[in-house]
């Protein structure tokens, strides 16, 4: 008899082989992190049912089992390994093994030499993603598995990690989209996450073989599998037992089950290194901290009848709904705060009618809605007035404290937290793509450890020795969780440690605060996770001030839009000053007849406006009201194109695409448009024209372009503009050009902005990735030599000794000229920028436009790379230029850096060319994973901060929502306006 | 918001006035050669220290201090930085901070940049910083270094190098427990006390102590019964510092491991030999080139000195020269790619793999530029090439466990081992 068993990160598997190597026993279970308890249960169920008194041949395998293994004297396997066991016996035709597991994920090439892949740091399509993602949609995973086969169309989502692929769907569920086609997506993501992140640049075919619990039960992840490879995998019996099975073939030695159970039950002394405080030391020191908080209430009126004036704020997040009814003084008279289900229109309109119901003599003045469902609402339902949620926010927390200093609003999933400095909105700091460290992930982790999370929290604030598990990522954070239930660390003190988690990533990552000085003195936290006690400690003790927690704390945004709706009210009493305020007399919201009536439709269509064919979802609510969600530019709206006259991006795309290919008779030279390619297109293109070559370019990038060279990708954590490099080579070699030529170029030219001119090491040394990692280049050449255009005395005589040894021969005087034209060419581009953009900011002025400097690098202008940015910035009515355009306006001058990269040396002029111009702001445009902004981020930070000047920062991934940018762009001009606002009064007095 | 007119900062700078009573602190990385180069800067007149601090606390002082984004070594070293200060240990006034500079396009250029940045809004603008580089970036007066005292840190070099690469080659086989250690303490106890006679750093006496090293490794009882060989190589700062990748070396150990670690002279003499591709590639002032193929000429020799004594002892294994690599990258990646690890790692790899250590573990930082090209983007290719290659490359970031790094590397060592048998 053989015993294998696998400890994985979520279940038990044991199975059980007899002399013959048939299975004659096996079982699965989830230990819900329990894991010496379970094991043991595991372990007794075997000795009790084949009556072990003998020592026995038995091995463990499994991440959870690594430890345990070595205490309890049990020979451990690797689980990778193991599954390569068990295939071997059982199916040795096997190609590939695709296993995912509960937060693992693998694939095995056996086919020539073994090759096996495991998630490392960065994780995500994962059994724990899918289950994250049904809980999302409020349905099990068998249901979603259901729910896929009646799809109609797939959405794009990220595949980043989990956490990404969450903002994307969040918006999706909002916008009404189909859950059927929303769950296929999520299992095409799931696949997307595996190739990208596995497979590396691996190709997988052949026999293919699915292993563990998701692909198991999920027949549609397999089909999704099975599609995208072009495959026709299989899941073999005991597919969830292969591990297990594995770990059983390769067991030798005899080991004592019965003394083994014994070792494992002992207690082992937790050493713990972490130095975290607990969060409260007794009950009085809680009693005391609940006292103190209990004093900020809000007045209420509710459940009292009332007749009269009110006003309506609709708060409409992520993932809940928040509505609230005020009088003429502020005071609540109803208040709901819910799930919004995905279907928020659905649940606003029974709240109101519910409302209605109770109030049936109240008399709406004027209603706001804020907060992501802003625009839907609003259309769906009539409501007076839209408003930022920075600015819902403010305006609430100013009604408990006049002279706030500090905000800060962890909700769901987004965390925005801003300074005030004069009453205005001086500097705001939102979580980025990611939404790791808000409400949503104390949630998932309370109910994946099988607590709600108010018992989750609640635990936390006893725990005696809160254990430190990191601020980064969820997934890093997953597996920090698991290390600490591994080494026997308690709920009570996971659940502590995670509040501590979450207001560190707030702290240090989102606001990049240093100390408490830094935030002020008057400090009001708000949103639902603040309700949680032990995160509000958390931050107390983090900061070492005590700061108000409004009673309302998770409904300040409807809150503060009530009072936004009745301040705009009373200011205008003559509906004269704003054309908004003039309807808001009588509210234009539905009235409860209306409600009773109303319904609305869902389709989804493709934009075929330009060539971004964003997936819309159109809401007709009748009476010609309708809402158009997934839109990137407002031309599906008005049905008219957005004017693009002052917009730089553009016009860079347009130049751009106007270059010919020409009629070379030499042959045809592909040039792939992305990263550096994107500037040094004039400068090639004119050179081989000269040549007497035709040149191509793989065109701007799109989702499928990506696709194509999804699988050629070797890391999985470089930027989205370096993968997209992989699709745009795929795309040439589909075209069949004769060259692909994208040379290495370590250093980029000198435009005498400081010390060195590097390109970054990516951009240096991506040809080189590409080089080794495309596998069907079939006849075409591929150029990848090192080249130095920045040596403009020696790059003919170098350029040439390049060409020749793939070209062939060149006359020293077609080089020299096609150099010429080279450079000339190049100047010529970046001279049209340049002049340009001087055009742009002369007419913004005299149209009275501020001027936003969108700085990114210059493949930042690609339509798939900045999900259209520029053009929502210019639909917000700002003229938009980028920041090459203007860096060479301002002399050299010193920075606290080493500033030896030309692309982050142009940040720097911008930042500081904007900081002498009244009406310039800029807006940082960063890639995610971009190492260098690591760098220089805070030191454009602070050459802006340091003329009074606000900073703000974009990041951009594969992400395609655009909703948190939205918000963080209009709330920029919120800010805008107020310190105008601020200055205008200062200047009357 | 409040206007500040004054954004750039002048740096601190370490005086000849400093030198007398300022401590020096230096990050812990290579203990083995650190030990041998102490004593002869001391002997200048410097006081050095190590920082070897490692643990959450400490990697959260960097984490409150740099930006999040910034690479593992940068958040190690400045929380290691700052519990120095805060250890009480030293006087904060009269301590600097010796950072290493490589003048590259990678970020570890700037990360003395950052660590100033830190320290000024950790409360301690007036440490001055000292950048550690070759190119001359950022002079000190303090810093007065004779060529006389740079040629016995070469020395210094040259000699860790041996004994780490041969001591390892031993210790692993070693009859009797602890001679292979006891025998380091001796050498660096004799080499100590040469250097105290300003002897010991002329290429004579190097070559005379390298056999003498050589032959007493050599003399150790060894029983060779296979073992798992494993080479570690990747980032700089990684693969020698103890604290920055969790004790690898000490892991690999335990699991009845040979590890090989490759000699910190190549890394250097490739390095430098970049400065030369460049002007190769892309042209350049003459009398650069001819500085630069001096200085080359001057350190192939060197390098020749290393690994012909440790060649001339047939049971020990030494580390190619970097012409040799050089040839084994072509075909692979291009030698103008010379950004932080740039070609040498699959050139290594390979190298490797032809000498039996064909189990590697590849450290680096998460989400290293360089790393993308060199090691990511490189490993599939070099096991087209030799299949033999049995590689994983482990990443290191304040939120990596142990439990996944140690899982990763225990499947490579599961392969490695089927291998063995």
């Amino acid at each position: 008899m053989k015993i294998g068993i696998d400890i994985g990160s979520t279940t038990i598997k044991c199975v059980v082989l007899d002399d013959q190597g048939q299975i004659i026993h096996n079982s699965y279970e989830r230990h819900y992190a329990m894991i010496t308890e379970k094991t043991r249960e595991a372990i007794r169920g075997l000795i009790e049912q084949f009556h072990i008194t003998e020592p026995v041949v038995c091995a463990i395998s499994g991440s959870a089992g690594m430890g345990l293994a070595e205490r309890a004297g049990i020979p451990f396997v690797q689980e990778v390994y193991a599954t390569k066991v068990a295939i071997g016996h059982r199916l040795p035709d096997t190609d590939v093994v695709i296993e995912l597991g509960g937060e693992d994920a693998k694939i095995l090439f056996l086919k020539g030499n073994l090759e096996v892949r495991m998630n490392g740091t960065c994780a995500g399509g994962t059994g724990a993603f899918a289950d994250q993602m049904a809980s999302l949609m409020q349905v099990s995973v068998d249901e979603m598995n259901e729910l896929a086969k009646e799809h109609e169309k797939i959405y794009s989502i990220a595949s980043r990690c989990g956490v990404f692929a969450k903002t994307d769907i969040q918006p999706l569920l909002n916008q009404g989209a189909r859950k059927e086609d929303i769950s296929a997506s999520i299992f095409y993501a799931i696949v997307n996450q595996t190739i990208t992140g596995l497979a590396q640049g691996h190709p997988i075919e052949g026999n293919i073989v699915y292993l563990g619990g998701p692909l198991t039960f999920m027949s549609e992840l397999r089909r999704s599998f099975d599609k995208t490879l072009d495959c026709q995998g299989i899941c073999p019996e005991d597919s969830l037992h292969f591990v297990a099975l594995g770990a059983a073939y390769y067991a030798e030695d005899k080991v004592d089950l019965n003394q083994a159970l014994d070792i494992i039950g002992e207690q082992v002394d937790f050493v713990t290194d972490s130095v975290l405080q607990p969060l409260f030391r007794n009950q009085e020191e809680y009693d005391a901290f609940i006292e103190r908080h209990n004093q900020h209430l809000v007045p209420r009126k509710e459940g009292i009848e009332y007749k009269g004036d009110a006003y309506l704020g609709i708060d409409s997040g992520s993932t809940t709904l928040k509505v609230v009814l005020t009088d003429e003084d502020g005071s609540i008279i109803f208040s709901k705060y819910q799930s919004n289900q995905g279907k928020p229109i659905d649940v606003v309109r029974d709240t109101l009618l519910e409302m209605y119901e109770q109030y049936p003599e109240v008399h709406i003045v004027s209603g706001a809605v804020t907060g992501y469902g802003e625009d839907m609402i609003r259309n769906a339902l009539g409501v007076d007035l839209g408003v930022v949620e920075t600015v819902a926010h403010f305006t609430a927390a100013k009604y408990f404290m006049p002279d706030v200093e500090f905000i800060i609003d962890i909700g769901g999933q987004d965390m925005k937290c801003f300074k005030i400095r004069n009453g205005a909105i001086d500097n705001i700091f939102l979580n980025e793509a990611c939404s790791s460290g808000c409400g949503s992930f104390l949630q998932t982790f309370a109910s994946s450890l099988g607590y709600p999370i108010e018992e989750f929290a609640q635990l936390g604030l006893f725990g005696d020795n809160p254990v430190d598990l990191g601020s980064r990522c969820t997934v890093f954070m997953n597996s920090s969780v698991k290390q600490a239930q591994k080494e026997g660390v308690t709920v009570e003190n996971i659940s502590a440690g995670l509040s501590i988690s979450v207001i560190k990533n707030a702290l240090y990552k989102v606001i990049r605060v240093h100390s408490a000085d830094e935030l002020g003195k008057k400090i009001v936290v708000q949103g639902g996770t603040f309700l949680n006690d032990a995160v509000l400690r958390a931050f107390e003790q983090e900061m070492g001030v005590d700061v108000i927690r409004p009673d309302i704390a998770g409904m300040m945004g409807a809150y503060g839009a009530a009072l936004y709706a009745k301040q705009l009210c009373n200011s205008s009493p003559n509906g004269t000053q704003s054309g908004e305020a003039a309807t808001a007399l009588h509210s234009g919201i539905l009235t409860y007849e209306e409600l009773k009536d109303f319904s609305y439709e869902i389709k989804s269509v493709t934009c075929k406006g330009c060539n971004n064919h964003c997936q819309l979802t159109v809401n007709d609510f009748g009476n010609g009201r309708r809402f158009i969600g997934g839109n990137r530019c407002e031309k599906p709206v008005t049905n008219k194109a957005q004017d693009d006259s002052l917009n730089l991006y553009e016009y860079k795309l347009k130049l751009l695409s106007e270059y010919e290919p020409g009629t070379g008779t030499r042959g045809v030279i592909g040039l792939p448009m992305g990263l550096n390619m994107y500037e040094m297109y004039p400068f090639w293109h004119a050179f081989f024209t000269s040549l007497g070559y035709q040149v191509k370019m793989s065109g701007f990038s799109n989702r499928k372009l990506y696709l194509k060279g999804q699988g050629t990708i070797p890391s999985d954590t470089v930027c989205f503009p370096a993968k997209m490099m992989h699709g745009h080579i795929q795309q040439l070699i589909e075209m069949g050009v004769d060259v692909i030529f994208y040379p290495c170029m370590t250093y980029n030219f000198d435009e005498k902005k400081g010390a060195n001119n590097y390109n970054c090491a990516v951009i240096a040394g991506y040809p080189e990735v590409i080089e080794a990692n495309t596998i069907n280049f079939g006849s075409i050449k591929y150029i990848a030599d090192y080249v130095g255009p920045h040596a403009k005395k020696d790059f003919p005589g170098r350029i040439q000794q390049v060409l020749e040894r793939h070209l062939g021969t060149f006359t020293k005087k077609e080089m020299k000229t096609a150099c010429q034209r080279a450079y000339e060419a190049y100047e010529n581009y970046m001279q049209k920028i340049r002049q340009q953009a001087q055009s742009i900011i002369a007419q913004a002025r005299e149209q009275n436009k501020k001027i936003i400097v969108l700085a990114g690098r210059p493949y930042h202008v690609d339509p798939e790379i900045n999900h259209g940015i520029h053009k929502l910035i210019a639909g917000l009515g700002f003229a938009v230029i980028s920041e090459d355009a203007v860096a060479s306006l301002v002399p050299k001058f010193k920075v606290n850096l080493l500033n030896q990269w030309t692309y982050h040396a142009r940040l720097f002029s911008a930042a500081q060319y904007v900081s002498e111009q009244p009406d310039m702001y800029l807006v940082h445009l960063v890639s995610f994973g971009c190492g260098l902004d690591a760098v220089t981020t805070d030191e454009a930070r602070s050459i802006l901060e340091d003329a009074g000047k606000l900073y703000t920062q974009i990041k951009i991934d594969e992400v395609t929502n655009l909703g948190a940018i939205k918000i963080r762009l209009r709330s920029l001009m919120a800010a805008i306006e107020q310190t105008e606002e601020g200055i205008h009064s200062n200047g009357e007095e | 918001m409040e206007k500040n007119k004054t954004h750039y900062r002048e740096r601190v700078k370490f005086t000849l006035k400093m030198k007398k009573d300022y401590t020096l602190l230096i990050p812990e990385m290579a203990p083995l050669h650190f030990r041998l180069i102490e004593p002869i800067l001391s002997r200048q007149g410097f006081k050095i220290a190590l920082m070897g601090a490692e643990g959450p606390e400490v990697l959260q002082k960097g984490l409150k201090y740099v930006h999040n984004d910034i690479c593992y070594p940068a958040l190690l070293i400045t929380g290691q930085m700052l519990t120095a200060m805060e250890s009480g240990g030293y006087d904060p006034d009269k301590v600097a901070m010796v950072i290493t500079q490589s003048g590259g396009g990678c970020r570890d250029s700037n990360y003395i940049n950052l660590m100033r940045k830190a320290f000024e809004k950790a409360g301690y603008p007036n440490v001055p910083f000292i950048s550690a580089n070759i190119w001359g970036l950022e002079f000190n007066s303090g810093i007065n270094l004779t060529p006389r005292t740079l040629l016995m840190a070469l020395a210094g070099m040259i000699y860790g190098d041996m004994i780490m690469i041969v001591s390892n080659q031993v210790r692993p086989y070693e009859v009797n427990s602890g001679d292979t250690e006891a025998m380091i303490d001796r050498w660096i106890e004799r080499l100590t006390a040469s250097f105290q006679k300003g002897r010991g750093f002329m290429p004579k006496a190097i070559e005379r102590n390298l056999q003498a090293i050589g032959a007493d490794f050599a003399a150790i009882p060894v029983k060779k019964v296979p073992k798992v060989r494993v080479a570690l190589i990747g980032e700089l700062f990684l693969k020698y510092s103890p604290p920055g990748n969790n004790h690898l070396e000490e892991f690999l150990a335990e699991q009845d491991c040979e590890v090989f670690m490759p000699s910190m002279l190549g890394f250097g003499v490739y390095k430098t030999n970049g400065a030369l591709e460049d002007l190769r590639l892309y042209g350049g002032k003459p009398l650069k080139k001819l500085v630069m193929k001096i200085v080359m000429q001057f350190l192939f020799k060197v390098e020749d000195l290393l690994i012909r004594n440790i060649e001339s002892f047939d049971c020990f294994t030494a580390p190619e020269r970097v012409n040799t690599l050089k040839k084994r990258a072509e075909g692979v990646i291009g030698i103008g790619n010379s950004m932080g690890e740039g070609w040498y790692l699959a050139a290594e790899m390979l190298e490797l793999a032809d000498h039996g250590y064909e189990n590697i573990v590849c450290v680096q930082p998460f989400g290293c530029l360089p790393c993308h090209v060199s090691i990511k983007g490189m490993m599939n290719k070099v096991r087209r090439i030799d299949p033999r290659v049995n590689a994983v490359d482990i990443e290191y970031d304040p939120g990596a466990t142990k439990v996944n790094q140690e899982n990763r590397i225990k499947l490579m060592l599961a392969v490695a081992k089927e291998n063995l048998n």
